[in-house]
């Protein structure tokens, strides 16, 4: 590992302007992908500039109905809020679906929504990689890629997005906060992470410098009744193949209201316009359901050895969404299993 | 300048010990305890936050001590496997139920193992949801030691001799849950339902 300076922020705009001052350094949060990639040198900084302290580790409601979540708060300590079992259950049942129980301890909101991807090519600087090396081509493509996407992917690169927080953030409209070295703005989750294209270097549309400070919800009444579902290698401890983050709102056997992402097939958490728009003010049965995601689905490009996670994804999305609508009322024609 | 200066003095206070010490801001947390302070209980399996084996606790909380650098943790009270036992004699119970479950066998994920259950059963007393956790359960009700819950809350740690039925047994008889039965009829089935 390169030998690198460390500092701990006290305060946002310090950390800001120790950025904006040294071009090679970075963000510490708990360094769980960080300090991963560092003992791989595929990341090399000159300067650590510690975030994790900084006064951003509470959870708050806002006046609007809403949550503010502050950036340095544990993966751990999010998934436990009462507040979020209760009106975001997506959010918990994510974050528990993600890494392991120390893991979470360790990360926090803002470094999970950066970390990187888990291509295996990204991670070995032996081997050639657009994104940590632009211009040296894609081995994945033709390589190892069982685990890389099938949305939205470019002939540069077909790395997935690994975090399943995200998607459940996605799928909830959230807004992330961003100090930066011009000052504060929001940027939606949905459009932080950026699809390949020519540029698959840049996994987001932050500049250096910018740091998140805060995520935040609104008051999104249908995710009362929301979940997240992971399909994996293994039941525990273990990145997503697919997953699917779903909130729906049915009246009298009609869609009133509905959300829809996926995780593990894209650059980014897919949000599923296309589906929801076609379920919106449609039945809320099974055949619906399955009519609407092979449409999202439609423009799918899998490659040689994912074109299983097409399907995969479908019938996850499918059952997620059934299972919704019988807890959030019932649903003729539908049988229970 | 900051980004100029490479080492720093910290403190930890392992097992109660406060130490002073100038680290190298490349060491984590893992190394210091193995390397400079002769703990060598917590174990580096990968390095990478991939088997559980090197978890110690962090504040309480049980952390990977391989991604945590050391001068980040600076001001924090660690615990390890050697600090578990109270009067630094009698083994904690959790050490005593491994040793009469037989819940290991070459013993290198064990000290991670150990660790990580402490850690475990003060999360599920305080409240704190893992992903089998029923829905509509709210912290700070205690969670119920179920052997699902067991499992799932240990799945950060992986063990090569494949122990984990004796493992289980072990952290739900602290737990004060049901023990599951016994290996064959108890494990078996529910691995193959995965
Ligand atoms: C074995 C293993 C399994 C895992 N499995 C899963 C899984 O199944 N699902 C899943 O979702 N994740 C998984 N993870 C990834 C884990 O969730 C992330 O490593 C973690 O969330 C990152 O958070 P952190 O605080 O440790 O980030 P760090 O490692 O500290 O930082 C990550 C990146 O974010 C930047 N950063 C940090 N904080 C900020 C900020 N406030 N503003 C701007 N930039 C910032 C850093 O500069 C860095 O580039 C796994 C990790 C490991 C090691
Ligand atoms: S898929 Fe992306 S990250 Fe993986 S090798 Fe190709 S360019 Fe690199
Ligand atoms: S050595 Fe830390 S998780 Fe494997
Ligand atoms: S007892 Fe050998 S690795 Fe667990």
């Amino acid at each position: 590992m390169k030998s690198f300076g460390y500092q701990r922020a006290q305060r946002a705009q310090d950390a800001v302007a120790a950025l904006a001052a040294t071009p090679g350094a970075c963000y510490l949060g708990g360094g769980t992908n960080l300090v991963d990639l560092m003992k791989l040198g595929v990341e090399r900084p000159e300067l650590l500039v510690d975030v994790s302290r900084l006064p951003h580790g509470t959870v708050d409601r806002t006046a609007s109905g809403g949550l503010m979540i502050g950036a340095a708060v544990r993966n751990s300590e999010l998934a436990a809020e009462p507040v979020v079992r209760e009106r975001y259950p997506v959010l918990s049942q994510a974050l528990l679906a993600g890494a392991s129980p120390q893991l979470r301890n360790a990360a926090t909101i803002g470094g999970n929504l950066l970390q990187r991807t888990r291509c295996l090519y990204f991670q070995d600087i032996g081997k050639p990689c657009n994104k940590r090396e632009p211009g040296t081509g894609c081995p994945a493509r033709t390589g190892v890629h069982r685990e890389l996407a099938v949305l939205g992917a470019s002939p540069h690169c077909v790395a997935t997005h690994p975090s399943d927080m995200a998607v459940a953030l996605a799928a909830l409209d959230a807004e992330v906060h961003v100090l930066g070295p011009d000052g504060q703005r929001t940027v939606p989750v949905t459009e932080l992470h950026r699809l390949p294209g020519e540029h698959p270097e840049r996994d987001t549309v932050l500049a250096h410098g910018d740091l998140i400070t805060h995520v935040e919800l609104g008051p999104v009444p249908e995710a009362v009744n929301s979940a997240y579902r992971k399909v994996r290698d293994r039941a525990s401890y273990s990145f997503a193949l697919v997953s699917v983050a779903a909130a729906l709102e049915v009246l009298d056997g009609t869609v009133s209201r509905v959300r829809l992402a996926f995780g593990g097939v894209a650059a980014k958490p897919w949000r599923a316009y296309t589906a929801e728009e076609r379920l919106l003010g449609g039945p809320a049965t099974e055949a619906a359901f399955t009519t609407a995601l092979e449409a999202e689905l439609a423009p799918a490009e899998p490659l040689h050895d994912n074109a299983f996670k097409v399907p995969m994804l479908r019938n996850t999305a499918v059952r997620t969404l059934a299972r919704l609508a019988r807890s959030g009322g019932p649903t003729p024609g539908e049988e229970e299993r | 300048m900051a980004a100029e200066r490479h080492t720093s003095r910290i403190t930890l206070e392992v097992n109660a010990i406060p130490r002073t010490l100038v680290v190298d801001h490349r060491s984590t947390v893992l190394d210091v305890l193995r390397e400079r302070l002769d703990l060598t209980g917590a174990k580096k399996g990968c390095d990478h936050g991939q088997c559980g084996a090197c978890t110690v606790l962090v504040d309480g909380a049980r952390m990977c001590g391989c991604l945590l650098l050391a001068v980040a943790q600076d001001g924090a009270r660690i615990t390890t496997v050697e600090g578990l036992p109270a009067d630094g004699t009698r083994l904690h119970p959790l050490q005593e139920a491994f040793l009469s479950h037989d819940g290991f066998q070459c013993g290198y994920c064990t000290p991670g193992q150990i660790c990580s259950a402490v850690g475990a059963l003060a999360e599920m007393a305080a409240g704190r949801p893992s992903a089998v956790t029923a829905p509509d359960h709210r912290s700070p009700d205690p969670v119920p030691a179920t052997e699902a819950e067991v499992r799932e809350r240990l799945s950060g740690n992986l063990c090569r001799c494949s122990a984990y039925p004796n493992i289980v047994r072990a952290v739900c008889e602290v737990a004060g849950g049901r023990l599951p039965r016994s290996e064959t009829a108890g494990s078996l089935p529910q691995e193959e339902a995965r």
